[in-house]
């Protein structure tokens, strides 16, 4: 051991202070459960405590070998807190069985456009964002260590190599662990990574290699690891009940009567702070605050409250329906977009076919329900534990909605990422943080934590919009397409400045395919008003308009007579029209995966399937990632329907980097695109219909279907996988209805087509 | 409020509670084992799956009135049993976990099945495993991690 004089923590410190320069002790840490051998599933004996060195605010190692990495981003079950150390670890040369990750805070330090931007989960933004610079902070790390060696040695860093957690100089015969290098590499100015070769990927030992999730040993034995299971010493337990009517108003409540109650610590109203144009923050309700939640949530029972429920209390789903059929008998409100001459080239078509498309809200509903556990403290500072998304970047973030409400200064608040059991989109909305500190302030700066009933979740989320979309298509005698049409009908509000602006999530690209492909096209788009809250889910708009569009182009080729995948992949051969720019989607990439999954499914002898079975095709580009799928589905004579299989095969670029999540996040897209063929949420008196999973049903095991994934590798930089992979399955499955029964789905859920035969 | 005396994880715990509070809830708020998990309320996701007598409960909706002498079993424990042990294994061998949130109550639901059935078919696990819902997702893999700990072939057999 060179540095024999490493023996206590105490020594270390007076060492590492006296290097200066970015060489800090920062704690201890306990290697856990690795990914190969046996699961360890019983407590271990903990290891000794030893220093950590860190080289940088991503990686420490410690003098025994112990490498920790930091993940930067949320978790919330997409895996990116096993995969981002993966990066880095492999350019590090980490033996990754010496690896132990640790969960960053929300901090602007890891937010630099060299560390991948931002920590949040959402766009499947990661995986691009994240392959290059974790893997330059690796291989800079890495660096560090050779050059440590080489000083040591006395030779140039040219001749040293490295194996898992050893610089190696062959020359010389010599092995030194990196724990033996990390003090002196902690003193070395961080080399450019820009200049720095990284490995060949033949060469590579983490990435590519199923990994098991950093967590999952700590979730098959139930340790406390999520934002519900958080515990802060004298904490209490919050409910917070807020208008059913979005955004309504406290008038009167009984509050003083609830506080009498027996285990209740308090009860307040919550007023809302400043102007919420998206619905989503801190809202007008009533706090209870009690020693157990269930507790608080029972007293709820007794609470009277009367609302001035605003502007939207007349709003329903049937007024929504009435308003979208008429709106798609005028004249469209806008163009969007227009290529050629789309009324001529109607007017002079062979044939011509003509088709309304319905989808409708949906509601998020991560399995975990929406909590925060936080503490105002008197002090000014704000510490919140928030299983979170986005806790910074935008207007809805948690620090900006915090700073708003509290009236804090960013500094002054400390946000823990804890890990999130689901997201899907729900928690780039931080209301439910917000919310936490505000009631632990006005609680008399206790910490708390505050926990909403799934009926809440059910009721109060930022929902997918429905849409509805009023397709025109036209033939020409040879059956190929000559031009399509879209009315498109959405949701807005006005904004500031009295003008109708589109809700989150609730637009259509004009641009979205066959867009650029036909000669002849135009979108258009009529805005009807909408007094709900609406964001993001999972592959936002896409998992709506997919849906229509990938249905709509079925049916022309029904129409057409032709094959529906040879007629996608004719569409995609079709030469840019004149006046159109395609932009995104790389043709020759979705073609190769449509004819794979062709291959995969046995697409061409589908015609043997019996009656009541079919198989459909879809497919789609979103998120950079390109997918085609192809679901089998059998339609029971009395009109009940189950997906037997579905065939995925994606191109998301020239690496899969976990295997393991990569497929559990393509199974997971394709259990979930089924799910929201089942699932809708109504508006009735300004209110949420649907209550808990009893009437927004979850697929379960028995109708969860067979699944074949299959990735297509080429040669583009790798892009994410949390969302690219649904879109394509509702239609798939509609499609496949279709061939099973001669029957459309073009409204969604399915469950209002009728579907027995005889 | 009474006082209850209940037999959780082989130990005898006393709570004071009101008689209508869930099991659920006195597990996780006054005993601290928050690995059993709040999903519905209402018994309809199996989040909060625990044994009773090694039956498949819904603490959600079970009140602690109601508990009595019955043994108490939740996920912190179910790995000291041997059928426990094989499931918790081949869900990691599986890596069955996304978000992870259901997945104690799966691998509860999981080990009552295999406690009785210790060679179930897909139609076995399809019916003992609906009542548990997992939002991300992840059947396919619960399936092969029930097989994988039963020992018996992994394939779906299920039509196609």
């Amino acid at each position: 051991m060179a540095d024999g004089n490493i023996v206590t923590s105490r020594r270390f410190f007076l060492l590492a202070s006296a290097a200066g320069g970015g060489l800090l002790l920062s704690g201890c840490m306990t290697p856990a459960d690795t990914t190969d051998g046996a699961p360890v599933l019983a407590a271990e004996p903990a290891p000794p405590p030893a220093p950590v060195v860190d080289l940088n605010i991503f990686v420490a190692i410690s003098p025994e070998g112990t490498i920790r990495i930091v993940a930067k981003n949320p978790e919330i079950g997409q895996g990116i807190k096993t995969m981002l150390p993966m990066l880095v670890a492999e350019e590090l040369d980490a033996d990754w069985s010496k690896v132990v990750i640790e969960q960053a805070d929300a901090d602007a330090k890891y937010t630099a456009q060299t560390m991948g931007g931002g920590q949040i989960a959402g766009g499947s933004f990661a995986t691009p964002q994240h392959w290059g610079p974790m893997r330059q902070i690796g291989a800079g790390t890495r660096h560090m260590l050779i050059q440590a060696a080489a000083a040591r040695l006395g030779k140039p860093v040219e001749e040293f190599t490295t194996e898992p957690s050893i610089v190696v100089h062959a020359a010389s015969n010599t092995r030194i662990p990196y724990g033996d290098l990390v003090v002196d590499a902690a003193k070395l100015t961080p080399p450019d990574v820009a200049t720095l070769k990284m490995k060949d990927p033949k060469d590579y030992r983490i990435i590519g290699k199923p990994m098991r999730n950093w967590d999952s040993p700590k979730i098959v034995r139930g340790e406390p690891i999520f934002g519900i299971d958080q515990k802060v010493e004298g904490m209490k337990f919050a409910y917070f009940e807020k208008c059913p009517v979005f955004g309504g108003k406290v008038l009167t409540t009984n509050t003083d009567e609830i506080k009498a109650l027996p285990g209740i610590v308090d009860c307040f109203v919550v007023k809302q702070v400043g102007d919420l144009p998206t619905k989503m923050g801190l809202l007008d309700g009533v706090a209870i605050v009690a020693n157990d939640w269930w507790t608080a949530k029972n007293a709820a029972t007794k609470l009277k409250i009367t609302w001035d429920e605003g502007v939207s209390k007349d709003e329903s789903t049937t007024q929504y329906d009435a308003k979208a059929a008429e709106l798609a008998k005028a004249a469209p409100m806008s163009n969007l977009s227009k290529v050629g001459d789309v009324d001529a080239a109607l007017k002079g078509a062979a044939k011509t076919i003509e088709a309304s498309y319905v989808y409708p809200f949906l509601v998020h509903a991560p399995l975990e329900p929406m909590n925060c556990t936080a503490h105002a403290k008197a002090d000014g500072t704000v510490e919140v534990w928030a299983p979170t998304q986005r806790p910074d970047m935008g207007a809805n973030g948690a620090f900006t909605l915090i700073q708003n409400a509290l009236g804090v200064t960013k500094d002054k608040i400390t946000i823990h990422m804890v890990r999130a059991g689901g997201g899907f989109g729900r928690r780039l909305d931080n209301d439910y943080a917000v919310e936490a500190a505000a009631i632990s302030k006005q609680a008399g700066n206790i910490p708390i934590k505050l926990i909403w009933t799934r009926e809440q979740d059910v009721q109060h989320d930022p929902y997918r919009p429905g849409g509805y979309h009023n397709f025109k298509a036209g033939l020409d005698k040879d059956n190929n397409l000559v031009a399509l049409s879209n009315h498109f009908i959405t949701f807005g509000r006005p904004n500031a400045t009295g003008a109708m602006a589109v809700l989150a999530s609730a637009t259509s690209p004009p641009q979205e395919f066959p867009a650029n492909y036909v000669p002849n096209h135009s979108y258009n788009q009529s805005v009807m008003m909408g007094g709900m809250p609406t964001g993001p889910l999972r592959a936002p708009t896409s998992n709506a308009v997919c849906f229509a569009h990938q249905s709509f182009i079925d049916e022309i080729a029904h129409a057409a007579g032709k094959d529906p995948l040879a007629f996608r992949l004719e569409l995609l051969n079709l030469p840019v029209p004149a006046g159109a720019n395609r932009t995104g989607m790389n043709a020759d990439r979705m073609k190769d995966v449509i004819r794979i999954v062709g291959e995969r499914s046995g697409w061409a002898n589908r015609a043997s399937l019996p009656k009541g079975t079919g198989m459909g095709v879809a497919f789609y580009f979103s998120h950079q990632g390109y997918f085609a799928q192809v679901a089998k589905v059998k339609v029971a004579q009395n009109g009940s329907w189950r997906v037997l299989k579905v065939w995925s095969v994606g191109d998301v670029g020239s690496q899969i980097i976990n295997p393991f999540n990569a497929h559990n996040q393509v199974e997971g897209s394709i259990v979930d695109g089924i799910s929201e063929m089942h699932q809708k949420i109504t508006f009735d008196k300004g209110r949420t219909v649907q209550t808990n999973f009893y009437d927004m049903p979850l697929l379960r095991m028995d109708y969860a279907p067979q699944i074949d994934s299959h990735f297509h590798i080429t040669s583009f930089n790798p892009t994410g996988l949390g969302e690219p992979a649904l879109p394509p399955v509702l239609p798939a499955v509609a499609n496949a209805i279709f061939a099973a029964t001669g029957k459309r789905i073009r409204t969604l859920p399915v469950a209002q087509a009728e579907l027995r035969w005889t | 409020m009474a006082t209850y005396t209940i037999n959780v994880n082989g130990k005898t715990e006393t709570v004071e509670a009101d008689p209508a509070m869930p099991l659920l809830w006195v597990l996780r708020d006054k005993l601290g084992l928050v690995g059993t998990k709040f999903g519905c309320g209402v018994a309809s996701c199996g989040a909060c799956t625990v044994h009773l007598d090694g039956k498949v409960t819904r603490a959600c909706i079970t009140q602690v009135s109601t508990v009595g002498a019955q043994r108490v079993t939740t996920i912190e424990a179910i790995g000291e049993t041997p059928k426990g042990q094989a499931v918790q294994k081949a869900w990691l061998d599986v890596d069955v976990m996304q978000c992870g949130y259901c997945q104690a109550g799966q691998v509860m639901a999981a080990t009552a099945l295999l406690n009785t059935n210790p060679a179930p078919s897909d139609a076995d696990i399809d019916a003992a495993m609906q009542g548990n819902a997992c939002r991300c997702g992840t059947y396919k893999r619960i399936r092969e991690a029930i097989k994988t700990a039963a020992g018996v072939d992994t394939k779906d057999k299920r039509e196609v």
